[in-house]
């Protein structure tokens, strides 16, 4: 049987997968599939993309004719006020900018099978994933003028739900805060400047930076939504941290996302990150109920990730690369790049399209790619 | 004939060096006075005729060619003191830090210059001049802090840029006579170091002591109504720095103290930085009298009006046409219909051979104002000839094989044809042409969705390609068939639409003709088959005229929109209904079948002759829309009416609940939004079950319910909300909540959250809408106008991005997907090469190959 498709290697694995299967449906004999796949092969064989094709120029359609349709809006996720994302034509412009953090970064985080069904025991891991910051775990900031100190009383409930008492508090602040001295009072913190004179607005500030020191829990992530999916319940986060997230004993590190793509390169690697472009981009459009052929979106994802690092689809990302003097140009801040090139004296050897379009000459695309050489007669005879 | 070849094979880019100014040059400058007492331009000045001529009847001095003959020559200006050109400041700042100041060599020892030679050398060989920049940048941080030449043991001092152009030594002011004189000491060797190519840019080139000035076809002056001249603004530029340069040369001949001549100086600087360049920080842009800045050297180069964008990357053509557009369905899709005007003014050139010679000459005959006539004879020799009652004559005496006659349009002839936005490629297609009378463009109605196009005024371009490959290309590639199915999802772009669809609908589904009827129809679409109308009984069903169009031996199963099968064997329709899933646009699947049975042109060809059919078939039935169509019976009504009032009871109990807090809150919500979004439910759904209502109800005679069904236009919905009930406005995703405080309108109590004070209209549009409900109606309609205006140039910028990004990639012969430079994308388009405008919506249909096969 299998040495049926030996020789139709050249079939795309998908369509062979698709063939076996049918195969079964439909009870096929071994003439029968040969016949199947002698026509597969003649159809794939149409099908195939033709050489000179502006296949750069078609993917930057496919994506700009749908763009004019999409939605300018951020959504609210779930029914979770605090919990916006960014969707449609901002969210798509976000990944093809490749910046370098989203403008709401957001994790799905996976558990193992054993902790995954259990909604009480879920809901303990998310709290766990949860950051805190001091904000959160205090009652009250208090200034005392007086003895210029700041009094933080600690909220012993929320203590107790994080499992962390104040002495383990204390410690944390002092670790954060290097230039204070940090006393425990029962449930209150108090922190006093080791600096001899402290203004009034001084304390205002160190009462602001001890609202932000991070407590426990994963840093960076201030919401956390366990959500049901299928039988397995997944956490989502508002903000993202995957390195933290993979330590995690519970966490199933092998499905953990994110949606920042450079978390995702500098952990997982640049096909992972090309994948999350991928991933992302269908997201977007899926959502927006507009249709764009995957090859399309992976041909984009490949060309930002190509070099190793993401390069954004902008002036200093992709177009950057470019060889030509005069493309770089063309497209924007084009007095630098002339300037530049002037320096090196540099040679535009005119071998991509726009040059070409300035010259008034043939495209190296599509029918402009062929040349042809020919021995003629000699014309002056 | 011109054959198309490559002319330029590249361009070298680099700094012009005062001995080639002065050698390009034909001129040189030395009086801001631009034309005698005759008018007539000064010797010297800066419209010298050396430099190029813009007066009709002048010749050039240097190339004696009239104006449009003579391209124009430089000329140049010699400053009497030199002057630092603006966009190298940071260059020669790079070089002052990093050379010595006495002896000019780099503060580098030969180690250090040693591993800056091997780094730069690694470079070139990977030829990533990307890299240089960074290395050159190292390189020159690293000598910041040599203070003592390793080479004349000089003490170096501190250089400081002060910007925009100051360079201060120890807090002292560097003259550009310094920096010059130090730069022209400076051994080529070093210049590579810092990263130049010192056979195209030498520092010392950077401190200008010439200026080209250019022609003077490049600064054209333009002559007033009053007959008053009007300058360019580089001409009155150049004019302020001929006068300055002047002033400062009689200054220092005459010995002037040397503050005066440093002011002069300064301003001469002044003037150069402007004329490159009016946007510097810390310079004040030059004015006109008026007060708005002049336009420099860089404003004509940069931006979207810019030289790049405006003239070089986007080009104006001749042989083109525009006008409105209008609808004509019984023209072919490929063929677009033009005025008789545009047809006797775009012409097609014809190469005159022994067997057209005859031809040709009565077209000269006709002459250009006689349709079919032509316009121009161009000789051999390039000489181009109008036709006119004069010269008609003699140009059918001289015409011989070899002459090309610009001749009129016919029908038949290739065109081009263009919509903007040109979002994608099926935007710019080939057409036919047609001539019909009238004086718009006249298109299918069908091929509307590739160019998204109406007929509400919209305009649209018609270009004739003018060499034997461009209309062959066209013809081959660029046709409307050709174009059927976009490469963005793999769907059909071109379908039927509107009455289209529904005609075709009604017809598969109730329409019965007489034999005669059938016939008739058929012919007034253009069908004609003999053998299938002897076939007709004295009935006939639509289907039966339906199958008429299609060939004999074509079989398809697939589904309408309604789910049912529909199946075509042997060229006859013999189950399902007609409708929008096969015949129309995106997913026609029985309108795709054909195109890949048969070729593109057959399934094109029927696809025609279905939309006609579907438009005669309506017309012959009688179709309209009306306000009756929104009629409800009583007992409907009673229906609708009680849903809407179960959905309004349903929110106030949660309005009670709200404000006696007993509401159960949702998860991670405040009370309030757990009240909105309960309140949002409630009404939601009581909008859907009345669209649901509506359509379990509705006749299927209702012609709204028809177009609806059948995928023409509309949905049930619309319906409802005529008929019934419109529904919750929602503004931003949320009910209305903007306007007054604490209350959208100021007829509603603060505060008040029930559902008509945030946009909840309970009545239908037939039964009108209340004022406060209209004016939430508005606020839809305005939000979503407001959001179209914001998306548009922010999906533009996003386009032009990508486009410029990946414009040079393509698939090469071994199909790999490359850059220009053969840099590899990806190593098989899309992992299976497979191209998704020929695909079926991006796969091949597998299944679709087993079942033929298992049918054999």
């Amino acid at each position: 049987m299998s040495k049926i498709y030996e020789s139709y290697l050249e079939l795309p694995s998908p369509i062979i997968e698709e063939i076996k299967k049918l195969v079964i449906k439909y009870k096929l004999s071994d003439s029968d599939l040969k016949e199947v796949l002698n026509r597969t092969k003649k159809a794939y064989e149409n099908k195939l993309i033709e050489p000179g094709e502006a296949i750069g120029i078609v993917t930057a359609e496919s994506f700009g004719e749908p763009s004019t349709q999409m939605v300018l809006r951020t959504f609210h996720f779930a029914g979770v006020s605090e919990m916006n994302i960014t969707v449609g034509l901002p969210r798509l412009i976000e990944i093809f900018d490749a910046r370098k953090e989203p403008s709401t970064p957001i994790m799905e985080i996976y558990l193992q099978k054993k902790y995954s069904e259990s909604p009480t025991r879920v809901k303990e891991i998310a709290e766990k994933i949860k950051g805190n910051t001091l904000q959160d775990l205090a009652s009250e900031f208090l200034l005392n003028i007086m003895d210029s100190h700041v009094e933080i009383k600690l909220s012993r409930n929320k203590m107790q739900e994080l499992n962390i008492n104040s002495k383990q508090m204390s410690d944390i602040v002092q670790n954060a805060l290097k230039t204070v001295i940090v006393q425990q009072d029962r449930d209150s913190l108090i922190i006093k400047s080791t600096a001899k004179d402290t203004k009034l607005s001084d304390l205002y500030k160190l009462k602001e930076k001890c609202k932000e020191i991070h407590i426990c829990g994963l840093k960076g992530i201030t919401q956390v939504l366990p959500m049901k999916e299928g039988d397995e319940f997944v956490i989502y986060t508002a903000g993202s941290n995957l390195k933290e997230a993979l330590e995690i004993e519970e966490v199933d590190a092998k499905r953990v996302k994110t949606n920042n793509l450079f978390e995702m390169a500098n952990i997982l690697g640049i096909e992972a990150a090309r994948q999350t472009i991928i991933n992302e981009s269908i997201k977007v459009i899926k959502e927006q109920g507009l249709s764009i052929d995957i090859r399309h979106i992976m041909f984009l994802a490949d060309a930002m990730t190509k070099s190793g690092v993401i390069k954004g689809v902008t002036r200093s990302g992709i177009t950057k690369e470019k060889e030509s003097v005069l493309a770089k140009a063309s497209f924007e801040t084009p007095i630098p790049h002339l300037v530049n090139a002037s320096l090196v004296g540099e040679r535009d050897s005119l071998n991509s399209v726009i040059e070409n379009v300035m010259l008034n000459q043939p495209v190296p695309l599509g029918t402009g790619l062929p040349g042809l050489m020919a021995k003629m007669k000699d014309t002056k005879k | 004939m011109e054959h198309i070849y490559k002319k330029i094979d590249a361009i070298i880019f680099g700094v012009f060096s005062p001995q080639m100014i002065k050698k390009q040059a034909a001129a040189k400058i030395v009086t801001p006075e631009l034309y005698d007492k005759e008018g007539y331009p000064v010797d010297g000045g800066l419209m010298d005729v050396r430099m190029g001529v813009i007066d009709p009847g002048l010749r050039c001095k240097t190339c004696g060619g009239k104006l449009k003959e003579c391209m124009g020559h430089f000329g140049f200006i010699e400053f009497a003191r030199p002057i630092m050109h603006i966009k190298y400041v940071d260059t020669i700042y790079d070089f002052l830090r990093s050379t010595c100041k006495e002896c000019s060599r780099i503060l580098a020892d030969e180690e250090k210059i040693k591993q800056q030679e091997e780094l730069l050398e690694s470079i070139k060989k990977e030829g990533r001049t990307m890299q240089l920049r960074k290395v050159v940048d190292e390189f020159i941080s690293s000598l910041k802090n040599i203070k003592k030449c390793p080479y004349c043991k000089a003490k170096q001092g501190t250089v400081k840029l002060e910007k925009p152009i100051t360079f201060l030594e120890d807090d002292r002011k560097m003259s550009p006579i310094e920096i010059r004189t130090r730069f022209e000491k400076l051994n080529d060797h070093d210049i590579e170091l810092i990263g130049l190519n010192p056979a195209y840019a030498k520092p010392e080139w950077m401190v200008l002591t010439m200026l080209p000035v250019p022609p003077v076809t490049v600064r054209p002056s333009i002559t007033l109504e009053s007959g008053e001249r009007s300058e360019d603004d580089l001409t009155h530029k150049l004019g302020d720095i001929v006068r300055i340069n002047q002033r400062l040369f009689e200054n220092i001949n005459a010995g002037a103290p040397e503050v005066i001549v440093e002011d002069l100086w300064d301003l001469l600087q002044y003037h150069v930085i402007t004329y490159f360049d009016n946007e510097i920080a810390q310079i004040p842009p030059a004015r006109h009298r008026g007060g708005q800045p002049l336009k420099t050297l860089t404003d004509r180069i940069k931006s979207k009006q810019g030289r790049f964008r405006y003239n070089l990357a986007g080009k104006r053509v001749n042989y083109a046409a525009r006008t409105v557009i209008s609808p004509d369905p019984k023209i072919k899709l490929n063929e677009v219909g033009i005025p008789l005007a545009v047809a006797m003014d775009l012409t097609v050139p014809e190469t005159v051979n022994e067997w057209n010679l005859e031809k040709l000459k009565s077209l000269i005959k006709n002459g250009s104002k006689v349709y079919p006539g032509a316009n121009y004879v161009l000789r051999p020799n390039g000489t181009k000839k109008q036709i006119t009652d004069e010269t008609k004559q003699q140009l059918i005496d001289e015409l011989e094989i070899g002459f090309i006659i610009e001749r009129h349009l016919r029908e038949g002839d290739i065109s081009i044809f263009n919509r903007q936005p040109s979002l994608h490629r099926m935007s710019i297609m080939c057409h036919k042409i047609r001539i019909l009378p009238g004086n718009s463009f006249r298109l299918n109605p069908s091929v509307c969705s590739p160019y998204n196009a109406d007929f509400d005024g919209d305009e649209m371009n018609l270009h004739i390609p003018q060499t034997e490959e461009a209309i062959a290309e066209a013809e081959m590639l660029m046709q409307v068939q050709h174009n059927l199915i976009t490469p963005k999802n793999g769907q059909n772009v071109v379908g039927c639409i509107e009455d289209a669809t529904s005609g075709n609908y009604l017809l598969t589904k109730e329409i019965e003709f007489t034999k005669e009827e059938a016939i008739q129809i058929l012919i007034s679409i253009g069908v004609y088959k003999p053998d299938q109308f002897k076939k007709f009984k004295s009935k006939v069903t639509g289907r039966e005229v339906f199958s008429v169009l299609l060939p004999d031996d074509f079989d398809f199963i697939g589904k309408s929109l309604d789910g049912k099968e529909v199946i075509v064997k042997k060229g006859n329709l013999i189950e399902g209904v007609i409708d929008k899933a096969t015949i129309g646009e995106s997913n026609g699947s029985l309108i795709r079948s054909l195109f890949a049975i048969y070729s593109e042109d057959v399934g094109i060809q029927i696809l025609g002759e279905i939309f006609r059919l579907g438009i005669a078939a309506l017309l012959k039935r009688g179709f309209t829309t009306s306000i009756a169509d929104t009629d409800l019976n009583k007992n409907v009504k009673d229906q609708v009416e009680e849903i809407i009032s179960e959905a309004e009871k349903r929110a106030k109990r949660y309005i009670n609940q709200y404000e006696n807090k007993e509401l159960t809150l949702l998860h991670g919500m405040t009370e309030k939004e757990t009240v909105e979004i309960r309140i949002m439910e409630s009404l939601n759904e009581a909008r859907n079950s009345v669209g649901k209502l509506i359509a379990k109800i509705s006749n299927e005679e209702n012609p709204t319910i028809i177009m609806a069904n059948s995928g023409a236009k509309g949905k049930t919905l619309n319906l409802a909300q005529m008929a019934a009930c419109v529904g919750q406005q929602v503004v931003h995703g949320k009910r209305v909540e903007k306007g007054y405080r604490k209350r959208v309108l100021s007829m509603f109590e603060e505060n008040n959250i029930e559902p008509e004070a945030h946009g909840w209209i309970r009545g239908g549009f037939k039964s009108g809408l209340k004022p406060y409900e209209f004016f939430m109606h508005a606020l839809t309609g305005r939000d979503a106008l407001m959001d179209t205006a914001l998306r548009t140039p922010k999906s533009g910028y996003l386009y032009r991005r990508l486009v410029n990004a990946l414009q040079d990639l393509r698939v090469e012969y071994d199909g790999t997907v490359r850059d220009s430079n053969s840099n590899i994308v990806q190593f098989k388009y899309g992992e299976d090469g497979i191209d998704v405008s020929k695909s079926e919506a991006g796969t091949i249909n597998v299944e679709k190959i087993v079942k033929e096969v298992v049918k054999l």
